[in-house]
């Protein structure tokens, strides 16, 4: 077999400064994704009139249709209609294709962890006079949350994954790295399986912390 | 301190409390008896709108709402005017003890920590778990969470305290634990107490007053001598003689 190790190895050294750029994205995505999962989740969950609706066509559309494709439409495709968006950078695209697509997904699995809870802690709650904003802040969203701990990881490995995308709208990520290499080279064998190994090295890190998060809440759910 | 005038809760065609008039004193025990499935944890419920009632008139602790016209202001003042233990304990599951008593004190009273803490911490030791302070709801025994229940409906500092089947949940071990601990606060705080319970041997030791409701309607009211010896009403005293010769105790 052709496998040049030598170079696979080397290019674990040209590949790895890009890390930063996957892993920010992650975070930055990970993090836009909650806040935004939680919001429409509550306001599924309560049913706000209009919003509610607002969302579930936005959810329907997001997860109907592939991450390329929308990261595409953002990029190449609005710029063209709303000029504002030209000074939109590939970093910034990808962050928002890839939190409204996985926030779509998440906040159904919130929605459902939400109704999982049950309704006498609702009932502890208003009995005592809390308010409702009360309630689901100190109580629903934090014991959902735990609910949903699995899903969110799963979620978030999703996002890391899914900024491999980046490449195709010029980022310069992990991803990037490899191809460009790979092109150079022709050596594309040993360039996708260096990424994969780093790909797989991040997840099984975050699917300990995962684990290590589970075990701490453990005590109360 | 608690006035129901006509209250009526229908559920679709269900009509589960037909007209209900019941007038309680300050300080008043009691106790709500009954048939499963006549409306007594219904009726207790619509007194905190945690089920809202269709019709009728509410005033508790000089607050009146009119089920009619009730705002969800009027709900939320209605609500502070009142505190619930329930069937099923309903400690918060994300909160220690100590945390589930501290709760009303901080969301609702607007307490200092450090305030809300000694209170709980007294409460704690009133219903003798303050061992238990840092334990989540699952790392407790029922009985232990239903007094550490009835700690947390004493931090809400209302002047009435609603028990919806208290003791309902337990198993027969853990059950005088807990009416030991209401048999005590019913003895020496001046809290307005509404009992809907099962418990006919304990109903008889603590309520000042009893009411037996059946099909929606009040269908005896009297004190526990009155409902248990004197009582004229055959159906009541088959009733509450059926239960108490249930109880083991009293055979």
């Amino acid at each position: 077999m052709n496998f040049d190790f030598q170079w696979f190895i080397n290019l674990f050294s040209i590949v790895l400064p890009a890390l930063k750029i996957t892993i920010g994205i992650s975070l930055v995505s990970l993090a836009f994704t909650l806040l935004l999962s939680i919001i429409i989740s509550i306001v599924r969950y309560y049913k706000v009139w209009g919003v509610y609706q607002f969302f579930g066509v936005y959810i329907t559309f997001f997860r109907a249709t592939p991450l390329v494709a929308q990261l595409f439409i953002l990029y190449f495709g609005l710029p063209c209609v709303v000029p504002a968006l030209k000074s939109m950078t590939a970093f910034q695209a990808t962050v928002i294709a890839l939190t409204l697509n996985t926030a779509s997904f998440m906040a159904e699995d919130l929605r459902a962890a939400l109704e999982s809870v049950d309704i006498g802690q609702l009932e502890a709650c208003y009995s005592m006079g809390m308010a409702k904003y009360q309630t689901m802040i100190r109580v629903v969203l934090p014991q959902a949350l735990v609910v949903a701990l699995p899903s969110l990881g799963n979620r978030f490995i999703g996002i890391i994954k899914g900024s491999a995308l980046g490449f195709t709208v010029g980022l310069a990520d992990i991803m990037a790295k490899a191809k460009i290499e790979a092109a150079l080279s022709l050596r594309f064998f040993e360039a996708y399986l260096c990424v994969t190994v780093i790909y797989l090295v991040i997840v099984v890190f975050v699917e300990n912390i995962q684990k290590l998060l589970e075990k701490r809440i453990q005590k109360f759910c | 301190m608690i006035k129901i005038e006509h209250l009526k809760m229908q559920f679709g065609e269900l009509i589960i409390l037909k007209d209900i008039n019941i007038e309680v004193s300050k300080g008043e025990v009691v106790a709500l008896i009954g048939p499963s499935g006549t409306g007594k944890s219904t009726f207790l419920r619509c007194l905190n709108f945690l089920v809202k009632p269709t019709e009728g008139k509410i005033t508790i602790d000089g607050f009146t709402v009119d089920a009619k016209t009730a705002s969800k202001k009027d709900i939320h003042v209605l609500r502070q005017k009142t505190a619930m233990v329930f069937q099923n304990y309903n400690l918060l599951k994300n909160k220690t003890a100590i945390q589930n008593v501290m709760e009303p004190m901080i969301t609702v009273q607007k307490k200092s920590k450090e305030e809300a803490e000694e209170i709980a911490i007294d409460l704690l030791k009133k219903v003798g778990l303050l061992e238990k302070r840092d334990a989540y709801p699952k790392e407790m025994s029922g009985g232990q969470q239903q007094r550490i229940g009835i700690a947390r409906a004493m931090a809400v500092n209302a002047n009435v305290i609603l028990f919806d089947e208290p003791t309902s949940s337990l198993d027969p071990e853990l059950v005088e634990e807990v009416l030991a601990v209401i048999k005590q606060l019913a003895a020496e705080n001046n809290k307005t107490m509404l009992i809907v319970t099962h418990e006919m041997k304990f109903a008889k030791e603590v309520a000042d007053k009893m009411i037996f409701l059946e099909n929606g309607y009040i269908a005896g009211m009297g004190t526990p001598k009155e409902i248990f010896q004197n009582c004229t009403n055959e159906r009541i005293r088959k009733f509450v003689n059926k239960v108490t010769a249930n109880n083991v105790e009293d055979k």
